[in-house]
């Protein structure tokens, strides 16, 4: 029994401390509350400011740069407004830009997704065992390492040359970064975290899912950020490569490109670039809400 | 004034110590002489202190009373299953609010859904982290993470519990608060306790057993009663008894390491 000459029967089931000391145990709580005030002017200010700046050398290099500094033809950099117009303006160029944009949309989100439950999974069974990392560690810099074009031959001559070829292209780019931050995650809880597991005998699947994915979420999400900007990066050279099959933006900005029609091309251009940006704040604005409650950052955010 | 320390009227009876260290030895693989054949006992309703300096072996000890880590030779007697820990680090999982994170080692335990939420909530009142359930490790100072970490623990109603240096990283004044409290709480729940320290003073004034380690490889080499009637008040600490007692484990300290 556990019963000792310590042990009071007739004690109080409430605080054993006294009340003064509660009070100072909160103010003990130093950890400064968080606030959350309405967003400042300058939160603004700064990207409005630097899209400016943006905009501006643009016109500045379309209407005098390009042919004074480099000596180039002005028509080379179309100026923003004669590309907003002939881009998304003129029914007859938006229409296509807009189904290369849906296409290449889901070829990115497709092949994201697949990238994704593949490099976590991966990263899952290389944390389980050193062995199982070490051996697959050199494919993983190889298919990071080798360029993308040494593969179109093989994939196409497989597949052909449309929505799985490019899927397949996009997964390729987008794994790396997925199963390398997902493990280096998985294999960053502390060693006493650790400890507390090993010392009430938890499972190796228990460990996983209550300490070592959780601990890893902030390095998974910086890690699917990442591949969600490559993925629409593969979307793009994917079908640039393959050049047969139902355009994507890929394919449009090659024909722009050949057809010196760059005001749509630089259209082309701008979509593909918006895509990868929407990607990019989905993910971040997924990982906030997933990990934001606890994960501590040095930059004080609202 | 009533000798505690010797009292231990359930302790005395052979086979039921809450710890028993026999013979026991920690040699690294790297060859790190670590534990010299260490022997000693805690009996259920006691408190003993290890003091040592640094990198003496006292967290080696630690790890291998809560069988973290097996010793080379020699053998420890201990229920696992009713162990409770504080490490030098709260270790708190920082997706885990406070309320979840003191229901994490009854759940890992199988403990049921309900039961343990109740139990985490008698045991926020008892350390005094109401009104803190719901925040997140990185909302909490050091002081309130040592809370929390200790209620995780405490859940499981341990019969021992094992504390590695765990006031080490905080301030004077909150490590004498949370002494004090610990002091209640030992006297309430009445868990044995091994406590390890490099505070001679922390050692005398929460312990009812102080014993004294070697520098590397780590040995007890004193072994001190003290007979301080429990509850201790915070005054004890300028007790000229208390100052004479801390003199004597100092110099035992100091022998050991000369």
């Amino acid at each position: 029994m556990s019963l000792t000459q310590y042990s009071d029967p007739e004690a109080p089931t409430t605080s054993i401390f006294a009340k003064d000391d509660l009070a100072q145990a909160h103010e003990d709580a130093t950890a400064p509350p968080q606030y959350k005030a309405a967003k400042h002017w300058s939160e603004y200010a700064g990207p409005i400011s630097l899209f400016g700046v943006f905009v501006g050398f643009w016109y500045f290099m379309s209407y005098w740069g390009l042919k004074h500094l480099f000596g180039k033809p002005s028509f080379l950099l179309t100026p923003p407004h004669i590309v907003i117009h002939d881009s998304f303006m003129m029914w007859i160029n938006t229409k296509p830009l807009l189904e290369a944009l849906w296409l290449s949309t889901r070829v990115a989100l497709v092949g994201l997704i697949i990238a994704i439950v593949l490099g976590v999974l991966l990263a899952i069974l290389m944390s389980q065992a050193n062995w199982i990392e070490k051996s697959v560690w050199p494919y993983l810099v190889a298919i990071q390492a080798i360029p993308i074009l040494a593969f179109v031959p093989l994939i196409g001559n497989i597949y052909g040359f449309n929505f799985r070829s490019r899927v397949i292209v996009c997964v390729i780019i987008a794994l790396f970064p997925i199963v390398a931050n997902t493990l280096f995650g998985l294999l960053s809880a502390e060693r006493g975290q650790h400890d507390l597991f090993t010392l009430r005998g938890a499972s190796r699947w228990t460990r996983l899912r209550k300490l070592q994915l959780p601990a890893a979420m902030p390095a998974i999400f910086a890690g699917f950020r990442i591949a969600a900007g490559l993925s629409v990066i593969g979307a793009v050279v994917g079908d640039t490569f393959f050049r047969q099959g139902s355009p994507g933006i890929g394919i449009l900005i090659d024909q722009y490109r050949s057809r010196l029609n760059n005001p749509v091309m630089y259209g082309a251009v701008i979509l593909a670039a918006l895509l990868g940006i929407t990607f990019f704040i989905i993910f971040g604005w997924i990982g906030k809400r997933v990990i934001g409650s606890w994960h501590e950052t040095t930059r004080k955010t609202s | 004034m009533t000798a505690v320390a010797g009292s231990h009227s359930i302790g005395d009876i052979p086979g039921i110590a809450a710890l028993k260290f026999d013979n026991v030895s920690m040699t690294y693989p790297d060859g790190t002489f670590a534990l010299d054949s260490t022997n000693f006992e805690v009996h259920p309703g006691e408190f003993v202190t290890i003091v040592g300096p640094s990198g003496c072996g006292k967290s080696t000890l630690q790890r291998i009373a809560s069988g973290l880590s097996k010793p080379s030779t020699g053998t420890v007697t201990v229920d696992h299953d009713s162990l409770g820990y504080v490490f030098q680090d709260a270790t708190l999982l920082q997706w885990r609010t406070v309320r979840k994170n003191i229901e994490l080692l009854a759940e890992l335990n199988g403990v049921p859904k309900a039961e343990r939420q109740a139990k985490a909530r008698e045991t926020i009142d008892l350390v005094g982290l109401n009104g803190f359930e719901s925040k997140y490790p990185k909302q909490l100072s050091g002081g309130m993470k040592m809370r929390a970490s200790l209620a995780r623990s405490l859940v499981l109603d341990p019969k021992l519990f094992l504390f590695d240096e765990p006031f080490g990283a905080l301030d004077e004044i909150t490590r004498e608060r949370l002494n004090d409290e610990l002091l209640s709480l030992f006297q309430r729940s009445g868990f044995a306790s091994l406590f390890i320290t490099h505070s001679i003073q922390e050692a005398v004034f929460l312990s009812t057993r102080v014993l004294v380690m070697s520098a590397r490889p780590g040995k007890i080499v004193g072994d001190f009663a003290i007979p301080f009637e429990y509850p201790r008040s915070p005054e004890l600490r300028f007790d000229p008894a208390f100052a004479e007692l801390c003199g004597d484990v100092s110099h035992a300290l100091r022998g050991a390491h000369s």
